[in-house]
């Protein structure tokens, strides 16, 4: 038994792949834990975020700069009354909320944190996370649908509408960065792990590669990958002002919390599908560039270092408190949340852990910056109208992806052509 | 790797896509009768998966479950549906559809009691080792060896687009 845990350790592949149900389900539990609380704080980061944007202070009551807000909120849906319309379908109603909910943690098991840190490698890794998520599109469907009311419907339909039309330029994109993975090989792959190694071996991230196009496909995603997860500026299906809240509207406490689970874990799942297939997923910045030891030693400090700005910012709080008794615990509370992010970054600088965790800190620094890019957006963008949305669905990124898709394979095909042009003119 | 065609595998499959296609039949609700089909296409899916056909796998449920009946009940969604359920069912065809479905059924015993020596239980085994670039033998031969069936039947499928648009469109 004890063998066959230590057995993997050494195999230097996934659980999927070595075939170990034991780190599988090891595996699966922590990226579940890990999304889990991926959304908790995005939660908290959002309103902190946008509230500053608007020069307003956010959540400030609930611990130290309102740092347990998450906690609460997640609470108070949980002992919230839970509602189902007289008139809903219940059977479908019911079942919504688990559908999205099951769809958007299913994406998560091709998704590689590191060489070693996904829990399987699929042939057909992308594929299998665009389709996996454009069933989610099915239980937003059926929620507006079996709520049996205007506003969800109209919601669902949009959603769905939206999600058809993107769709199409998100696969355009995502297939001109597979493309690019067959240019050294001669044959391509749809694998998470083979598309990042493809970029290893080619020394470049493919948002680089036959500049402007890598850089085109990616933005070509980018936009959808909004649209494609229902947030501003594309989020006519739940749009405050029109349509109360969209498909969600008959739907309280426990219930609606999955909807809010799946919508960020849906988010993070198509910014890890951007990060695996233009950022170069777990590589770190410069790996050819700036190679060698010294460097490498240089990067391996980044995680401990970036815990401990956390806790100096922490600490900072902590010293710029009111000095009065009411504020004593939540003094306290922030000085030791200080301790313990300063705890972390000492344990990262043991070399045997920050050797493992390097992968899984570099995918997750891009994928933050994925979702920190979503909350800017929402605090700057005006919604779109809906003509406005097809329009640029339809008008703009389809014959971008397409052209970009294009142009891609006559570039990669650039060497055979021009012999068969010598050829021909000799 | 432990193979994925385990009978246990097969049966749940199988059991699950027999009682929804026979949802997808006996529901009076159009929409009920749409997910039931979805549950169906996304177990077939599940068979492709265990004959090592992953690529084929996918793209059933990128294609049919999440393309195609997306659009589907959302047709369906926006049929008066009140009406429709308490309807009288007017189809009176089940004597041709009885023989039609006797007729499906001898064929597919007569295929599987001729063929059984055509498929032995090794023939998988043979196919396995392709399991790893599924994916990459179904590009080289469609754009490879069937090259112009493929091209013609992408050419077909422009034209019912193009179809399409001249029929639902008054002036172009």
């Amino acid at each position: 038994m004890i063998e066959y845990i230590k057995g993997y350790l050494s195999t230097g592949t996934t659980p999927g792949e070595a075939g170990n149900l034991f780190w599988a389900t090891v595996y699966i539990l922590l990226v579940i834990t890990g999304v889990s609380v991926a959304v908790l704080c995005m939660n908290w980061l959002e309103r902190k975020i946008l509230a500053h944007m608007q020069i307003r202070l956010g959540p400030m009551r609930v611990g130290p700069h309102g740092l347990l807000q998450p906690f609460a909120d997640a609470l108070k849906l949980l002992i919230k009354e839970d509602i189902i319309p007289h008139d809903a379908d219940k059977l479908v109603f019911w079942s919504a909320p688990v559908v999205v909910t099951m769809t958007a943690f299913t994406t998560f098991l091709v998704v590689p944190f590191g060489r070693t840190h996904a829990v399987t490698d699929m042939n057909i890794g992308v594929l299998f996370m665009l389709g996996v998520s454009s069933l989610g599109v099915l239980g937003i469907i059926m929620a507006g649908w079996s709520s049996n009311s205007h506003y969800p419907l109209m919601g669902s339909l949009r959603s769905s509408a939206q999600m058809v039309s993107y769709e199409i330029a998100m696969g355009l994109a995502i297939v001109s960065a597979v493309l690019m993975t067959s240019l050294q090989t001669g044959t391509g792959t749809l694998s998470m792990i083979g598309i990042v190694e493809a970029q290893a071996s080619q020394h470049t991230w493919f948002i680089f590669k036959f500049f402007p196009l890598g850089f085109l496909a990616f933005a070509v995603f980018a936009i959808a990958m909004v649209a494609e997860t229902n947030r501003a500026p594309f989020d006519l299906p739940e749009a405050e002002s029109e349509l109360v809240a969209g498909f969600h509207t008959e739907y309280s406490g426990f219930r609606w919390s999955l909807f809010f689970l799946a919508e960020y874990s849906a988010m993070l799942a198509v910014s890890s599908i951007a990060v695996t297939l233009w950022l170069g997923g777990w590589m770190r910045p410069f790996p050819s560039l700036l190679g060698g030891p010294a460097w490498n030693m240089a990067f391996s400090f980044l995680p401990a270092l970036t815990f401990f700005v956390l806790a100096a910012g922490c600490f900072l709080g902590t010293i710029r408190m009111p000095k009065i008794p009411q504020f004593r615990v939540q003094t306290i509370g922030l000085g030791t949340f200080g301790a313990l992010l300063g705890f972390v970054g000492l344990v990262l600088l043991v070399p045997a852990v920050s050797v493992r965790v390097q992968d899984i800190y570099w995918f997750v620094v891009k994928v933050a910056f994925f979702m920190y890019l979503y909350i800017w957006y929402r605090g700057t963008f005006p919604r779109y109208r809906f003509d406005q949305l097809m329009k640029v669905g339809w008008k703009v990124l389809l014959p971008t992806g397409l052209g970009v898709l294009i142009a891609t394979a006559l570039w990669g095909l650039m060497p055979q052509l021009s012999a068969a042009i010598t050829g021909v003119l000799q | 790797m432990n193979p994925v065609a385990t009978p246990f595998f097969f049966y749940f499959l199988a059991i699950m896509a027999i009682v929804s296609a026979i949802a997808v039949i006996t529901r009076r609700n159009p929409v009920h009768a749409a997910l039931s089909l979805i549950v169906t296409l996304l177990s077939l899916a599940g068979f492709y998966l265990m004959l090592y056909a992953p690529f084929v796998a996918a793209v059933q449920i990128v294609l049919y479950a999440g393309g195609i009946m997306v659009l589907f009940l959302f047709v369906i969604m926006l049929v008066n549906l009140e009406q429709n359920i308490r309807e009288y069912q007017f189809n009176k065809q089940w004597i041709v559809a009885t023989i039609a479905a006797l007729a499906l059924g001898g064929l597919l015993a007569f295929v599987y009691r001729t063929g059984r020596g055509v498929f032995p239980s090794a023939f998988y085994q043979s196919y396995r080792g392709l399991e790893g670039d599924n994916t990459q033998q179904i590009g080289i031969w469609l754009y490879g060896n069937y090259m112009l069936p493929f091209e013609i039947a992408s050419l077909l499928l422009l034209v019912a687009i193009v179809g399409a648009v001249v029929m639902a469109k008054k002036r172009i």
